[in-house]
């Protein structure tokens, strides 16, 4: 295939067939596309909205920060700008014309050729946050009800249940019990306190954990308990840190889920939130759910488990015997990276149990996304396959890594762990995916 | 002739210079109150420490990464603005001019070099027309508004060369040069070049969100 057939290829975003955005187009017109966009521009198009697309000099210096652009062969539409034009620009333009292609196609580029990784606004010269823009097309895409079908599931399941993945009340307990269990074999007196009041800790985590996952909260648990840690899990709702209604632009639902999850703390009178490891659900508390609210900062102290980690062996509260002796390497999750500067606090972790360590160029805040963040792997099947190929240069980063030895890569966010084992698996790249948790609690000593 | 030369040189240099601040401070002034009504968080978040910390990691040649990834448009890009602010505030012509009409003045750049960086602000111009037509990425970007841009900045720059070195036909040329300069001030505020003046508060507030609130760097 010569590039250029190649390239438009990839420009036929009608290749991918999803219901939820062409069920959803199917209800519009022009008209109300366009009333719904002006109206969304009246409300909410603030100064921020304004300064940005006036600043723009259409440089195109941003291109190269984007790994939808440097993995798809540089095609421009992939560039953080030329996504802006694909989508805001026409919003912004009264006479153009918004069809319901148009929104279906500005649909497909915003949940599914953006991570609102944020990587562009520190290339940008006039540092033009191209994610706000995105998820200010998001949210003009749930006003319309046209969002791709499965992260739109995910955004039904947290207004019906309070948590991402449709976990019923009773299953959460049963299987917050079922971990205790497993773990009293190993350590007899290890608990799960449910709903303690005046905790030092009030332990969040993301709905995927009970659902697919239960073992990282066995873990969790272990390594609470050998911290010597004063901690609780609600047994009510707001259990569940996680939020895809931040990412599908459904702002009410995003402040209902951060109020039931801050209010769920403050009920058990907690001195601090401890999440476990995920970017996103640290972006939604940390950075998006309080703002929505109202709030400059969460209304309590809150932390991510890597400064969790951090502190408890600074203070030797836990002790690491043997340190994990295969080469490791380093993914930087955006959201507590570049979202959080906690690049330091996870090296540290990194150095004090792990015996070899191999950065992965760039880093730290330079890192490039998983690919799977801001709701991109959410949005499902239909594009995962679009997803994988649009983070090549992820790949390539990955596989500098292995080549310099690294065998396993760590990686403290759950969403990352779904795009990274999806490049991993289709690059067939061989190295191994893990939490920080997994290798604190495999280092550490428990008894 | 002379009467377009009167216009130039009189009325029409305060409805620029007029034009101009009003719309600079206009602007500024409807997007300071549009934050205040729809975007609190940007007084919120601002902070000037690392407001300051970010546009100094962007205004230092080389001081970013995405500067030092791109060493060729860096090195023009700061020759061209610099260039292009200093020539027409520090070009002799321009001061003398104004002494003798406001009897104000300041210092001001030998000849030689405020013409050499004439010819850089051309030089650059030329530069950013290529790279637009030739680089696909910025050719995707670009509208045909940003030609004329490039168009309306290069003018008082060739004209004010043209005249300074008495060409063939040097005296349109110098109302031209005139006209042009003012149509540029003119535009400032309402175009594009409009950047100039919220670069400071776009970076800054970039630069306020990733210190203050994310405790990361944005360079
Ligand atoms: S780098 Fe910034 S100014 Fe240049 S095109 Fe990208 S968003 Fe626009
Ligand atoms: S936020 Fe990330 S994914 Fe989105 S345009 Fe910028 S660099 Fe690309
Ligand atoms: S999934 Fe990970 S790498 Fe990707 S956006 Fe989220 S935090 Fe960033």
């Amino acid at each position: 295939m010569n590039p250029k057939s190649q390239k438009e290829e990839t420009n036929n975003k009608n290749g991918i067939y999803d219901a939820g955005i062409e069920k959803g187009a199917s209800r519009l017109t022009p008209e109300k596309i366009r009333k719904v966009f002006d109206a969304l521009v009246e409300a909410e198009g603030g100064a921020r909205l304004k300064a940005y697309t006036n600043a723009c000099v259409h440089c195109g210096l941003c291109s190269d920060a984007c790994h939808h652009f440097l993995s798809k062969d540089r095609d421009p539409r992939l560039s953080p700008a030329g996504k802006v034009k694909q989508t805001v620009s026409r919003i912004l333009n009264k006479k153009a014309k918004l069809d319901v292609d148009f929104v279906k196609q500005a649909c497909e580029t915003v949940f599914t050729e953006c991570n609102l990784c944020r990587r562009c606004v520190i290339y940008c010269p006039f540092g033009i946050d191209v994610a706000y823009l995105m998820l200010f097309v998001r949210r003009g895409c749930h006003q319309l009800g046209v969002v791709p079908q499965y992260i739109q599931d995910t955004a039904h399941s947290h207004a019906s249940t309070f948590n991402q993945m449709w976990v019923r009340d009773d299953e959460w307990i049963d299987t917050l019990q079922w971990q205790e269990e497993e773990a009293r074999d190993e350590i007899p007196d290890l608990r799960i306190p449910i709903d303690k009041k005046g905790s030092d800790i009030f332990y969040s985590l993301i709905g995927p954990e009970p659902k697919f996952r239960a073992q990282l909260i066995y873990q969790m648990a272990v390594i609470f308990h050998m911290a010597g840690a004063d901690w609780t899990v609600p047994s009510a709702p707001g259990w569940d840190n996680s939020d895809m209604c931040m990412f599908t632009g459904d702002m009410e639902m995003t402040a209902r889920l951060k109020k039931i999850h801050f209010e769920a703390a403050m009920d058990l009178k907690a001195k601090r939130i401890v999440m476990g490891e995920c970017g996103h659900a640290f972006r939604s508390v940390y950075d998006v759910g309080n703002r929505t609210l109202g709030w400059k900062m969460p209304p309590l102290p809150m932390v991510h488990a890597i400064e969790f980690y951090a502190e408890i062996l600074r203070e030797k509260r836990i002790e690491i015997p043997k340190k994990f002796d295969r080469p490791v390497a380093f993914h930087d999750p955006c959201n507590i990276v570049r979202g959080r500067g906690l690049g330091d606090e996870a090296r540290y972790v990194i150095n004090e149990t792990c015996s070899t360590f191999i950065e992965l160029t760039p880093n730290r805040e330079h890192n490039f996304c998983c690919g799977a963040g801001g709701g991109v792997i959410n949005c499902g099947p239909p594009f995962k396959n679009k997803r994988v190929e649009s983070n090549r240069v992820k790949a390539d980063q990955l596989a500098a890594a292995r080549d310099k030895g690294a065998e396993v890569l760590i990686a403290p966010c759950h969403n990352c762990h779904g795009g990274l084992e999806d490049i991993i698996h289709h690059y067939e790249l061989g190295l191994e995916l893990k939490f920080l948790g997994d290798i604190i609690y495999e280092c550490m000593k428990k008894e | 002739m002379h009467e377009l030369y009167k216009l130039a040189s009189g009325i029409f240099v305060w409805i620029a210079i007029l034009g101009f601040a009003a719309g600079m401070i206009g602007r500024l002034a409807h997007l300071a109150v549009t934050a205040r009504k729809k975007d609190p968080v940007v007084y919120q978040y601002f902070s000037f420490y690392y407001a300051l910390r970010s546009i100094l990691h962007w205004i230092i040649p080389f001081a970013s990464t995405g500067m030092r990834a791109h060493p060729v448009i860096t090195v023009v890009a700061f020759v061209f603005h610099a260039s292009l602010i200093v020539t027409p505030l520090f070009a002799a012509a321009h001061v003398i001019l104004v002494m003798e009409s406001w009897n104000v003045s300041w210092w001001h750049l030998p000849d030689p070099a405020a013409d050499v960086m004439t010819v850089l602000v051309i030089l650059g111009c030329l530069f950013f027309l290529i790279r637009r037509i030739v680089q696909e990425n910025v050719r995707y970007l670009s509208t045909p508004g940003d030609f004329v841009l490039i168009a309306l900045v290069a003018a008082p720059f060739v004209t004010g060369f043209w005249t300074y070195h008495q060409f063939y036909g040097y005296e349109t040329a110098g109302i031209l040069h005139m006209l042009s300069g003012e149509l540029m001030l003119l535009c400032l505020p309402f175009t594009r070049l409009f950047h100039m003046a919220l670069w400071p508060f776009t970076r800054g507030y970039a630069g306020s969100e990733f210190g203050a609130l994310r405790r990361s760097r944005d360079w």
